[in-house]
């Protein structure tokens, strides 16, 4: 589908902040209040605009104790549905946070978060490695979220420059 | 006892910039918000230092040709052509400069003998009318009005002309009104500076930065490739103030002469800078989309809100300044910054800096985070409600 220039800015806009206040949203675009509104409905209706997150640095959070592994799983794909049949079966599972169809060596990322490693790893040999068209399983455990989503966790942003120039 | 000046007449004459003044008094004061900043909010592109580094890695440490690397010309020639429509030749016709600024010092050192006239269009940076002193010259200020949105008008230009003008000095999208001239207001002042037979020195430092229609280059205008100087650099657009690098696209005959000049006095633009230059054309112009989206809402936002609070405020085409009038307080320019600078630790420029015309405005950079542009205008809205008469 085509969306318009403004379309598009609101996107870009929202997509970095979508707690911003849709007055100064309106301000930023040439949109009125009531056209953000109008737009931002429609993007929702067409499942452009899917949802809105918040990006959690939960490594900060003692209670927290999470782990995340990335899987890289081999399918046999199957007559007339391809990879989708194999994914829908995947990213149904609750523990499932992404599923991704990719090239290269193996065919579907696979994104997983448990409470403990044993979590994981119990779901890959009972759940995942067991389904009929995976073929192979390799799991990598993440160790430590520097950027997530286009955000450094670790950034403090200071202004370097003088306060009064030219 | 005489005492002798060990300090030039004309040096000790110049006025030191008033931006000067505002600087030290809002430097020493904490939790300021500056609106006050001629520079880009960003850090350079990550993959513009990378190159750097990798430069220096690499030992690229010794001067390089006067005129700059010459893959640098070559890259500065072909952007000058696919964004401006304008051809240089990066032999002879392009000079990589320490910075906009040495650009236009030797562009006047080069063009002007003792006594010539440049015409200077304020408000406006606030070297230009120094700089046409120190090369020997005599600035003609030409003072534009906020009923034209700041743009030199065709009448204005042709009376500030006399038998001793030899330039026109042009900013545009312009510092500090943002004011940019369109095409045809370009083509307007063109007939006369070809009437007149005078130079257009076209400063485009901020060219990048046009938020409405595409940017045209006085040199782009027909007939005025001959008689036009173009000076850009990486500053603005591409958010490098920093490195300090220009460059200056001319005519051969001038642009030979420059480098005279040039090489004299600088040799030549700092090695590494001119590497990471390179990179930022080569790849970077992604990058300057980018900012340029990012000031524009910033811009939409900043004129709308300034309007609602009573600061009227015309629409900038580039540059990332708002000039906005502060005529409803009855307050000088000054008296509104240093108040606004102490009643709410809010900064900005007082407007008669740039010159006359200035008076009884601001300017104020956008050139900040929404949070921080936010919390400026919350300041300056309580500000207005208890100074508005």
């Amino acid at each position: 589908m085509h969306l318009n220039e403004e379309e598009l800015e609101v996107l870009r806009i929202i997509e970095n902040n979508s707690r911003i206040d849709m007055k100064d949203l309106a301000k930023m675009t040439d949109l009125s209040e009531a056209d953000i509104e109008i737009t931002l409905k429609k993007l929702e209706e067409m499942r452009v605009i899917v949802r809105y997150l918040t990006v959690i640095n939960w490594a900060k959070v003692d209670e927290y104790h999470g782990v995340t592994a990335m899987i890289d799983v081999k399918v046999t794909p199957k007559r007339g549905v391809g990879f989708d049949e194999v994914a829908k079966r995947i990213y149904k599972f609750k523990e499932v946070q992404s599923v991704y169809l990719m090239s290269g060596a193996y065919d579907l990322s696979v994104i997983v978060e448990g409470r403990s490693m044993n979590d994981v790893a119990k779901f890959v040999s009972e759940k995942l490695s067991t389904l009929d068209s995976v073929i192979s399983t390799t799991t990598h455990f993440i160790m430590k979220k520097y950027k997530h989503d286009g955000t450094i966790f670790d950034q403090t942003e200071e202004d370097k420059r003088i306060v009064v120039s030219p | 006892m005489i005492k002798t000046s060990y300090v030039s007449r004309t040096v000790a004459e110049l006025k030191p910039s008033g931006i000067r003044r505002f600087f030290d008094l809002a430097a020493n004061l904490e939790g300021v918000i500056s609106l006050g900043v001629g520079e880009p909010d960003f850090v350079t592109s990550w993959a513009v230092r990378e190159a750097a580094i990798n430069s220096l890695e690499e030992g690229f440490t010794s001067y390089t040709a006067n005129a700059g690397l010459y893959e640098l010309r070559a890259e500065i020639s072909g952007y000058m052509e696919k964004q401006f429509h304008v051809s240089y030749r990066p032999e002879d016709q392009i000079i990589v400069t320490v910075g906009a600024s040495q650009a236009l010092d030797i562009t006047l050192r080069t063009i002007l003998d003792p006594g010539e006239e440049v015409i200077v269009v304020e408000p406006c940076f606030v070297a230009y009318a120094p700089l046409v002193t120190m090369a020997g010259g005599v600035p003609v200020t030409v003072q534009t009005s906020k009923a034209d949105d700041f743009k030199l008008t065709p009448e204005q230009l042709e009376a500030a002309i006399t038998p001793k003008t030899k330039a026109v000095l042009i900013c545009s999208p312009n510092n500090p009104t943002g004011t940019q001239l369109g095409q045809e207001e370009l083509v307007m002042l063109a007939d006369i500076v070809k009437k007149h037979d005078l130079l257009v020195i076209s400063d485009e430092i901020y060219a990048e930065l046009a938020y409405d229609e595409h940017f045209t280059s006085f040199a782009a205008i027909d007939g005025m490739f001959e008689r036009t100087i173009v000076i850009n650099g990486f500053s603005k657009g591409f958010a490098m103030t920093g490195w300090r690098l220009g460059f200056v696209c001319a005519p051969k005959e001038i642009s030979e002469a420059m480098l005279k000049l040039h090489q004299y006095a600088m040799m030549c633009a700092p090695t590494m800078a001119q590497h990471a230059a390179l990179e930022a054309l080569k790849h970077g112009m992604q990058d300057v989309e980018d900012m340029r989206r990012s000031y524009r809402r910033r811009r939409n936002y900043i004129v709308k809100s300034f309007n609602e609070i009573g600061l009227e405020c015309h629409n900038p085409g580039g540059a990332f300044y708002a000039f906005p009038s502060i005529e409803k307080t009855g307050m000088t320019s000054m008296e509104f910054a240093e108040k606004l600078l102490t009643e709410e630790l809010v900064a900005v420029v007082p407007g008669d800096v740039f010159g006359q015309s200035g008076e009884g405005h601001i300017r104020c950079s956008y050139a900040s985070s929404m949070e921080q542009l936010q919390e400026a205008l919350k300041r300056m809205e309580r500000f207005m409600d208890n100074h508005s008469k």
